[in-house]
């Protein structure tokens, strides 16, 4: 058995963490329905009163939450604090051209950074280590979530961010990193590099990775535990609730312990809404019980995914997540980033094209590649090849600056795109699973 | 002074350039001229017909892509030099050349190019002041 960030609350019982989570969640409930006019009127056409939610169990009472909620109330609507109480805000891919931003307060970045912080310790991590963060830094949530996780255990930030494979390599050689902080298939390239260029990953200090913000196989913990002589961790998030760090792997990587005396975890079945058993697939659902800022309830991930409530090896009793199993909606996950075909629609209609378009994803040396189908018609066909690529460059530099990913464009006959039963059918994703 | 020229987008695609002339062939329309531009992804397929009009909705109707573009169509004799002439004109008077190909006449000593310049309509303009011989659409097109 490893070390614990707080093994007060890691290994509480379960009765000790429902008197927790019954406390937050009376609290945050009655936040949301004095503060944010959107939940009253929620709650109030679910008929529910803040005096309703007596226990953790009365959360089956409470309405769901959905991404389109926070569509809705863009950019502050669902924000349960004054504006001037706001500490931090971050943001990620929305389904069209806005972003979903969230909020958060001083306490609300404590409670992420020591969720990171126990994922640092669940994987190994000591104070004395410095921590590589090879995630993106900026309005993505990825970087700064392990960077502070890193801070709050006491250890040592390397704030890398990400690219430049042959810098991270020689971070890793000089500066020592312990613990090493990326996407599995970043993890994956850096260790392809190491071996070009004759390195012995032996030779290096890391001796764990935390890896996350995309899904990947146990075939990929295996290559990266191999190329990089390191033990592979699982870590999970979402902006929506926090960030990465919602939920961490613990030595025995058999699923991802879930913080739940700040984010409480349902399984739901995603047509229903009807609470699942353990060992069950559904949707996962997270509410906010530990959070000021933006205390979502019952925000359903679409995530699909299985919890166990069996104590782990490690000796936590935190429940458990398995490894997501795929999702409710159309979002892609390409290189680390949520990419939804619909902003694909959006930047051509406001290019002024007809939104015919197909995306093909597929995986190049462990490293995804998007291109982008799209139909030409009469408006966009130019008689020289140098307008052509023009028109192929203006969306791609679209694409990029929507999507913040590169995409190679190619230019179709009309009608090229099969259609079936009248669907066009949008997406081709190549990569293995 | 300037002709019509089909320009059709050709998909990099196995077997479209055979759909394509047999679209035009089941219209009836004869080609006088042809050039193909060629990228990686796509290519372009330039031509001069006998009925411009009637072969572009032939080629609608089959779904296929195609715009009409002004061109210059320049005989020039059948003599070393009288190419390199017409080029180092329109260089002189600042206009650059797109793109251009050449065709056969049943003329002999007559060779046919099509110019695409820059600037269609001052193309034209220099090409008559320079004594070069243009081609107008109706000789073209009953070639």
């Amino acid at each position: 058995m490893g070390d614990y960030y707080d093994i007060g609350i890691e290994c509480a019982t379960r009765s000790v963490l429902e008197i927790i989570q019954s406390k937050r969640l009376k609290k945050i409930v009655k936040s949301n329905y004095e503060n944010v006019p959107f939940y009253r009127e929620k709650l109030d056409t679910a008929g529910v009163k803040p005096e309703d939610i007596t226990s953790i169990h009365d959360i089956v009472k409470l309405p769901f939450t959905t991404k389109q909620d926070l569509r809705d109330t863009y950019p502050f609507g669902l924000v349960a604090v004054p504006r001037k109480e706001l500490y931090r805000v971050h943001a990620s891919s929305g389904t069209t051209g806005k972003q979903t931003v969230v909020a958060y307060t001083k306490n609300d970045i404590d409670v992420w950074a020591e969720c990171t912080a126990r994922g640092i310790v669940a994987a190994g991590g000591k104070k004395s280590d410095f921590v590589h963060v090879s995630y993106g830094y900026g309005l993505f949530t990825g970087g700064l979530g392990l960077h502070y996780g890193a801070e709050k255990l006491g250890a040592t930030a390397i704030p890398v961010s990400a690219g430049n494979t042959d810098r991270q390599i020689q971070i890793l050689q000089d500066y020592e990193s312990d613990i090493l902080c990326c996407t599995p298939s970043y993890a994956m390239y850096i260790g392809e590099t190491i071996k070009e260029k004759g390195i012995d990953p032996k030779s290096l200090k890391v001796r764990a990775g935390i890896f996350g913000a995309e899904p990947w196989t146990e075939e990929m913990r295996a290559e990266i535990e191999k190329s990089l002589a390191i033990k592979a961790y699982d870590i999970y998030g979402l902006s929506e609730i926090a960030g990465p760090g919602v939920a961490t792997e613990c030595e025995c990587q058999c699923g991802m312990h879930i913080n739940e005396d700040y984010f409480y975890a349902e399984v739901i079945d995603p047509d229903t809404g009807e609470q699942l058993p353990d060992g069950t697939y559904g949707e996962l659902v997270f509410t906010c019980i530990g959070k000021e800022a933006l205390p979502l309830i019952r925000y359903r991930t679409r995530d699909i995914c299985a919890l166990t409530h069996e104590t782990c090896e490690c000796g936590r009793t935190l429940v458990r997540m398995f490894k997501p199993k795929g999702r409710t909606d159309d979002m892609l996950i390409i290189r680390g980033i949520n990419v939804f075909p619909s902003q694909i629609e959006s930047v051509l209609l406001e290019l002024g094209m007809d939104p015919n378009y197909r995306i093909i994803v597929d995986r190049v040396n462990n490293h995804d590649v998007l291109e982008v189908e799209v139909e030409v018609n009469d408006n966009m066909f130019f008689d020289t090849v140098k307008s052509m690529e023009a028109v192929e460059k203006k969306i791609s530099g679209a694409l990029q600056s929507t999507l913040n990913i590169a995409a190679r464009v190619r230019l179709l006959e009309p009608k090229s795109i099969a259609r079936s039963e009248g669907k066009a059918v949008r997406v081709i994703d190549r990569r293995k699973k | 002074m300037q002709i019509k020229q089909l320009s059709i987008f050709v998909e990099n695609k196995h077997g479209r350039l055979a759909e394509i002339t047999e679209v035009l062939a089941a219209a009836n329309v004869d080609i006088r001229a042809i050039s193909l531009a060629d990228t990686s992804d796509f290519g372009i397929l330039r031509i001069i017909v006998d009925k411009p009009e009637q072969a572009v909705l032939a080629l609608k109707e089959a779904g296929m892509t195609v715009s009409l573009t002004d061109v210059l169509a320049i005989g020039i004799d059948d003599e070393p030099g009288s190419f390199a002439k017409i080029v180092r004109t329109l260089s002189e008077e600042g206009l650059a050349i797109e793109y251009m190909y050449a065709f056969v006449s049943r003329d002999k000593g007559q060779a046919y190019i099509i110019i695409r310049a820059d600037d269609g309509e001052k193309a034209g303009k220099v090409m008559a002041e320079s004594g070069a011989k243009l081609i107008t659409a109706d000789t073209i097109y009953n070639m």
